[in-house]
């Protein structure tokens, strides 16, 4: 497979500035205040995106995913490596910054078209196809400082999809005007899927990945922790974050509490479909706690299934060892396997406490005639 | 194939910016239409304001004060069509990179075409007001140096290249020391008055310089020799009879030959396209850092 994008040990690092003396006087005054300090926002970050792969990449706020997407466009320079880029590239980040308000919407589409790269003729063949598709036709010739926000986006958002780039770099800019433009675009850009072009997709919500990228990358304070198929990937990227939030907020308790098992009183987690499941969750705390308990079951195409807790009555952890017995009354899920996380949360549900990924799998085998993922009983007649 | 990698090489860079040469002409269109958006006179202001300093000075110079310098409009036309353009250039090209911040933070693009289409917009009113300085030679009957037409050429090209590099490298250092914007207007007004516009070389200080040895020094300004060549074509007289003191000669602009004239602005143009490459490896030396203060 081609490679059209070839990130190679990209780092990147930003001088944080902590007393900025900009002007002559302040420089003047203080030659030598003003200390700086490198962040490091990207570490040694490789890897290549073939021909047609959509790719995802994810992280929480600050792991430096916007900035590895910055010097994959070209907007930052990386302050060490390369990427090389094959074929041209739109990217719907920060949609309508090239826009001048004072000009039309029109002069707009052609200046914006510019700055991506695209001459004044192939604007010309696409314009009418921008226009329809930003639907905005009794406004394109109005200055752009009257558009409305939804109009603004809407414009650049056409204006870049529609130059028919080989790369397309999008970066959580799905949130673009009402949910039928919305709908809109997520169409568009599958059909760029279709159409065996180069998806780069960037977000920090794993559902969207799951939906649209075959591959993806995790970014995790500028470390790449993890390139593979979604699936795998995505679980590194929930260990990251159930890690982080542990660190972050709840340090004193960090490994003070620990799930040690998941089993079943048969020992095993087949299941026939629509029967029920008991399992035990063993915990050892070394300090007394009142959390949540959360249970998690997603299927192995990443998709997540059920995810319930432990409904407002808390679980009181003793020093020493706890049992929490979970019942799930009737699993009415087809044919598959299927991966059980399990976690203690806070009591508001933002920090985790301890957290199990892929604590246990559980084969649900099923014989009946229905596919997908549940089976709902649907009884077909005629009347 | 493109690379974005920490450092490109010059001719990676020259060649960057010409194939983006496209974005400059939409931008140089963009600034002007913004500029003259909403005023009724539009792009005639290109031509007003000017026409309203020449008038200026040619009151204060040709009847106030009496230079005795005959047909001094063309002389002074021809001077500051120049001057203007290089002023122009200066002026908006110093702010633009922190002024368009929100552009250079989120679109990739060769960030000196910001300052090249502030230049680019300016040669576009030095176009405008040459065709007006043309329109008047031509209707007072004044002939120009056909001969010395030739070099004008090049002269403009040396013009081009040099405002194009001071623009690129003031953009740039403005972004990092954000008093370079005001520092260079004050700059301007010294360096207008280095400049032989509105009084004449030859005549008024040529003397004094060579007494000093500071001849020199004084034609390291470039816009001198660009300045002085524009008259050489438009004025064309080196030595008039003084409209003050009827008997008197007066030297208004070198006597150089057309040789001479040619030589010096090739050398010229030489320097200001090397001047215009050591601007580029500059700006690229200075742009790694724009993020972290922009």
């Amino acid at each position: 497979m081609v490679a059209v994008i070839d990130v190679k040990d990209v780092s990147k690092s930003f001088k944080i500035h902590h007393e900025r003396h900009q002007s002559l006087k302040e420089r003047l005054l203080h030659p030598r205040s003003g200390s700086t300090e490198d962040f490091q926002a990207l570490r040694d970050v490789s890897f290549t995106v073939g021909q047609g792969e959509t790719v995802g990449i994810v992280g929480h706020n600050g792991s430096g995913k916007s900035t590895l997407l910055k010097c994959i466009c070209g907007v930052l320079k990386p302050t060490s490596g390369e990427i090389r880029l094959r074929g041209s590239l739109a990217a719907l980040l920060e949609l309508g910054a090239g826009f001048q308000t004072e000009l039309s919407g029109r002069e707009n589409v052609y200046l914006y078209g510019s700055m991506l790269g695209f001459s004044r003729k192939m604007v010309d063949g696409i314009f009418d196809a921008v226009v329809d598709f930003s639907e905005i036709e009794q406004f394109i010739d109005t200055q752009v400082k009257f558009y409305s926000s939804g109009m603004y986006v809407r414009l650049a958002f056409a204006v870049a999809v529609n130059v028919d780039p080989d790369i397309l770099v999008v970066d959580e800019v799905l949130a673009v005007g009402d949910e039928r433009f919305q709908a809109k675009c997520v169409d568009r850009i599958q059909r760029f899927k279709e159409e065996g072009r180069t998806i780069l997709f960037v977000t920090h919500n794993a559902d969207q990945v799951r939906a649209l990228c075959d591959r993806a990358v995790v970014l995790d304070s500028g470390d790449m922790v993890a390139d593979g198929p979604t699936q795998d990937s995505l679980r590194i990227f929930r260990e990251h974050m159930m890690l982080d939030a542990v660190v972050r907020d709840a340090a004193h308790l960090l490994g003070t509490i620990q799930i040690e098992s998941v089993t079943t009183l048969e020992g095993s987690f087949d299941v026939k479909s629509g029967a029920g499941l008991h399992f035990d969750v063993a915990i050892t705390a070394q300090v007394a706690y009142s959390g949540n308990f959360v249970m998690e079951l997603f299927s192995r195409t990443g998709l997540l299934v059920s995810r319930s807790d432990a409904q407002g009555s808390p679980v009181n952890l003793v020093p020493g060892r706890n049992h929490i017995s979970v019942d799930l009354a009737q699993i009415p899920l087809l044919d598959g396997t299927y991966d059980l996380n399990v976690g203690v949360l806070d009591h508001h549900g933002n920090t985790v406490i301890a957290w199990s990924e892929k604590a246990a799998s559980i084969q649900v085998t099923y014989d009946g005639r229905e596919g997908g993922l549940v089976e709902l009983g649907a009884s077909i007649t005629q009347r | 194939m493109r690379v974005v990698s920490a450092r490109p090489t010059l001719p990676t860079r020259l060649s960057t910016l010409w194939s983006r040469r496209e974005l400059l002409l939409s931008l140089i269109s963009s600034d002007i239409r913004i500029k003259y958006k909403n005023s009724t006179l539009g792009i005639f202001w290109s031509m007003l304001a000017p026409a309203f300093t020449l008038g200026v000075y040619y009151m204060v110079f040709s009847l106030f004060l009496k230079n005795g310098i005959p047909n001094f409009v063309i002389y002074l036309f021809s001077g500051l069509v120049v001057w203007n353009m290089f002023q122009n250039s200066i002026n908006t090209a110093t702010g633009v990179i922190v002024d368009r911040a929100a552009l250079v933070k989120k679109v990739a693009f060769p960030r000196e075409i910001l300052a090249l289409s502030n230049v680019g917009a300016a040669v576009v009113y030095f176009v405008v007001q040459m065709v007006v300085l043309v329109i008047f030679v031509a209707a007072v009957g004044h002939a120009p140096a056909w001969r010395f037409l030739l070099i004008l050429p090049i002269s403009f090209l040396s013009l081009y290249f040099f405002t194009s590099a001071l623009a690129m490298v003031m953009s740039a250092i403005n972004v990092h020391l954000r008093d370079m914007k005001h520092l260079m207007e004050v700059l301007l007004q010294l360096w207008f008055w280095l400049t032989p516009v509105v009084y004449s070389y030859e005549h008024s200080i040529a003397p004094l310089l060579s007494r000093h040895g500071l001849t020199l020094i004084y034609f390291i300004n470039p816009i001198t020799l660009i300045v002085v060549t524009f008259q050489r074509v438009f004025y064309v007289n080196t030595i008039v009879r003084s409209t003050v003191a009827p008997h008197a000669m007066i030297n208004i602009l070198p006597t150089w030959s057309f040789e001479r004239f040619l030589v010096l602005n090739v050398a010229l143009f030489a320097v200001t396209v090397v001047l215009f490459f050591i601007a580029e490896a500059i700006f690229g030396r200075l742009e790694g850092d724009f993020e972290s203060v922009l």
